[in-house]
C-alpha cells in the first residue's frame, strides 16, 4: 500500500514539474500578451496602462481597444498581414512540389542508401539556419554568383534584380524549410504496402493512375504534417524576409518586432500578435491532432 | 513503373543540388582574397586571410563563448525537463492535466518566434515589478527562455521513442519486486537513451543557432553569435562569416559522420549479442 501510494505521489510529480514549467514559461505569457493588447501606450515604466486602477476607492477594469483599431484603420498593417499568408502559402506549396518527389525517391531507395540520403536531407538543418539564409544574399545578389554565371554565360547583359524581391523570400523559405517538408513525407510514404501498387498495375491501372489512386490519398497525412510545419512558422516569419526580402513590403512578423523595438509601443505589438494567433490557432490545433495520431499509430 | 522512379530521382538529385549549392558557395568563397565577397579574386586566392580575421575578432569570440555556455545549460535542462514530459505522456495513462501538457508541449515547436520571444520577455518584465526577478534581461533570461522551446523537441523525441516499446519490460521488473526509481534507471532510461542524446544535440543546435527569441530577452552585453553575425550581414555581405559557416559545416558534418559510425557500432553490437543470444538457446 505504502509502496503504491509513494508511485502515485511521484507519478504525480514527474508530471507536475514540466506541466509547471511550460504554465509560467508558455501560457502565463500568452496571457500577459492578451492582456497588455488591450492597453494604451504611455510614456512610462511599463510603457502602457494598467488593466486595474483605483478610483474614490472603487476598483475599475480599463479596456483599450485603441491598438486594435489602429491596426485596422491603417493600410500598411492590413496589407502586410495578407502578404505574409500569401507568402507562407504559395512557400509551402512550393515545399510540397519540391518535397514529394524527393520524399518519395528516398522511400523507394534500397534500404542500404536510405540513410545516406535522410542524413543529406538534415545535414543542413544542423547547420546555422542564419548562416544559409546569409549565403543566397552572396548568390542572389546583383554582383553575386547567379549573376555573375549568367553574365559571362551570355545569357543576361545587365545583371538581374533577384535580391529584394518576393522570389528570393520565398526561395529563402523553401531553402530553410524543406527538410521539414520531406521528413513526415519521407516517414509517411516508407510505410506504404508495395503490394497495393501491384495489385492496382495488375487490375490494369497505369501507373499515374496508381499513384493517383492509391499513394497520394495514402500519403495525406505526411503531406497535411509537413504543410503545416512549413505554413505555421513561415506565416511570423522574420530572418528571411528582413535579409532577402523588399524593404517596401512588410511581413507580419517583421512589424511585430519593429512595433516593439522601434516604436516602443507594447500594445500594438501584442495586439498584432494576438491577431497572427487568431490566424494560426486552427493550423496549429490541426497540426497537434495530426501528431497525435501518428504517436498513437505509433502505439 | 520505370519512368516515375526515374522522375522521382531526377527530383531528388536537384533537390540535392538545391540544397548544397549555398553552403558550397559559402565555403569556395571563404578563400576568396576579395573584400567584394563573390568576385573571385584568382590571383590572391584560396588564402586563409578571413580565417585569421576571424579568429582575431574579439566580438565574436565573446559571443560565441557566451552561445557555447546557454546552449550547453539549455540543452542539458531541457533533457530533463523533456524526459519527464516523454515519460509522463507516453506512460502515465488519461491523468488529470494530460491534455495539458499535451497541449503546451507541442505548441513552442510551430510557433511563430516572434510571439515567443515578445511573450516571454513581457513575462520576463512582469515577473521583475511583481516579485523583483529577474533584474533585468540577460544570459539568465536567454537561458530560460531556450529551455522552454527546446523541452518540447525533446519531448516529441524521448514520447515517440516511449511509443515504439510496449510497457511489457517494466511490468515484468515491477512483478519481480522492483521499486519504480530503480525500474526508471534499469530499464526506461537505458531505452530512450539514444533519444536522449538525439534530443540533447537537437536542443543543443535549437539554442546555439536561435536569433529571434534571443533577439527579444538579450540586454546589453549579453549578444550571442547568432545576434553578432544577424548585425554583420544585415548591411551586406562580409567575408569574415564565410570563414565561420565553414568552420561549423565541418564540425557539423564531423560530428554527425562520428555519431552515425557509432550508431552502426552499436547496431552491430546489438545484433551480434542477439545472435549469441540466440545460439546459446539452441
Amino acid at each position: 500500500m505504502a509502496v503504491r501510494l509513494s508511485q502515485a505521489m511521484g507519478r504525480r510529480l514527474i508530471a507536475a514539474v514540466p506541466t509547471l514549467w511550460l504554465l509560467v514559461l508558455f501560457l502565463i505569457p500568452f496571457l500577459i500578451v492578451f492582456r497588455i493588447s488591450f492597453s494604451e501606450v504611455r510614456l512610462a515604466i511599463p510603457p502602457y496602462t494598467p488593466l486595474l486602477s483605483w478610483h474614490h476607492g472603487a476598483p475599475h477594469i480599463e479596456v483599450h481597444w485603441s491598438a486594435y483599431s489602429f491596426l485596422f484603420t491603417d493600410p500598411m498593417y492590413v496589407s502586410s498581414y495578407l502578404y505574409s499568408l500569401k507568402v507562407a502559402a504559395v512557400s509551402t506549396l512550393c515545399c510540397l512540389l519540391i518535397g514529394y518527389p524527393m520524399a518519395y525517391a528516398i522511400a523507394r531507395a534500397s534500404t542500404a542508401t536510405r540513410p545516406l540520403l535522410l542524413m543529406l536531407i538534415v545535414l543542413p538543418f544542423w547547420t546555422s539556419f542564419l548562416l544559409r539564409v546569409y549565403a543566397w544574399i552572396g548568390l542572389l545578389n546583383n554582383n553575386g554568383v547567379i549573376n555573375n554565371v549568367l553574365l559571362s554565360l551570355g545569357v543576361i547583359h545587365h545583371p538581374l534584380a533577384l535580391l529584394q524581391t518576393d522570389f528570393a523570400v520565398y526561395i529563402g523559405i523553401v531553402y530553410s524549410y524543406l527538410p521539414f517538408m520531406i521528413l513526415p513525407l519521407y516517414a509517411n510514404l516508407e510505410k506504404h504496402d508495395p503490394a497495393l501498387l501491384e495489385a492496382a498495375a495488375d487490375l490494369g491501372a497505369r501507373p499515374w493512375r496508381a499513384f493517383l489512386a492509391v499513394t497520394l490519398p495514402q500519403s495525406l497525412p505526411g503531406i497535411a504534417a509537413g504543410s503545416l510545419l512549413v505554413f505555421i512558422p513561415a506565416v511570423g516569419e522574420y530572418v528571411i524576409p528582413t535579409l532577402l526580402g523588399r524593404p517596401d513590403q512588410l511581413m507580419i512578423g517583421r512589424v511585430l518586432s519593429d512595433e516593439f523595438f522601434e516604436n516602443r509601443d507594447w500594445p500594438v505589438a501584442s495586439a498584432v500578435a494576438i491577431l497572427i494567433l487568431l490566424l494560426l490557432i486552427v493550423p496549429i490545433m490541426l497540426f497537434q491532432r495530426v501528431e497525435r495520431r501518428q504517436l498513437e499509430a505509433a502505439q | 513503373m520505370k519512368p516515375r522512379g526515374l522522375l522521382s530521382r531526377i527530383a531528388l538529385a536537384l533537390g540535392l543540388v538545391f540544397l548544397y549549392v549555398p553552403i558550397i558557395s559559402m565555403i569556395v568563397f571563404s578563400f576568396n582574397n576579395s573584400r567584394l565577397v563573390t568576385v573571385w579574386d584568382a590571383a590572391h586566392s584560396p588564402t586563409l586571410k578571413w580565417y585569421g580575421v576571424l579568429l582575431h575578432n574579439e566580438q565574436i569570440l565573446t559571443a560565441a563563448w557566451l552561445s557555447i555556455r546557454i546552449a550547453l545549460t539549455a540543452a542539458s535542462a531541457a533533457v530533463v525537463l523533456g524526459t519527464l514530459a516523454g515519460v509522463a505522456l507516453a506512460r502515465f495513462g488519461a491523468y488529470r492535466g494530460r491534455m495539458l501538457l499535451a497541449g503546451m508541449v507541442t505548441a513552442p515547436i510551430v510557433m511563430p518566434e516572434v510571439i515567443t520571444g515578445l511573450s516571454l520577455l513581457l513575462l520576463f518584465v512582469a515577473l521583475g515589478q511583481l516579485i523583483g526577478w529577474p533584474k533585468g534581461v540577460g544570459a539568465v533570461t536567454i537561458a530560460l527562455a531556450h529551455i522552454t522551446f527546446c523541452m518540447a523537441y525533446v519531448t516529441v523525441v524521448v514520447q515517440s521513442r516511449l511509443a515504439g516499446f510496449d510497457e511489457s519490460l517494466e511490468e515484468a521488473a515491477m512483478d519481480l519486486g522492483a521499486r519504480p526509481l530503480k525500474v526508471f534507471f534499469r530499464i526506461t532510461l537505458p531505452l530512450i537513451l539514444p533519444a536522449i542524446a538525439s534530443g540533447w544535440l537537437l536542443a543543443f543546435t535549437l539554442s546555439w543557432d536561435d536569433l529571434v527569441i534571443t533577439q527579444f530577452v538579450a540586454g546589453p552585453g549579453s549578444s550571442t553569435l547568432p545576434m553578432v553575425v544577424f548585425s554583420k550581414v544585415r548591411f551586406g555581405v562580409t567575408p569574415d562569416v564565410n570563414a565561420l559557416a565553414t568552420i561549423l559545416v565541418l564540425l557539423v558534418a564531423t560530428g554527425i559522420a562520428i555519431s552515425s559510425l557509432w550508431m552502426r557500432y552499436q547496431q552491430r553490437r546489438r545484433e551480434r549479442d542477439l545472435q549469441l543470444a540466440a545460439a546459446a538457446n539452441l
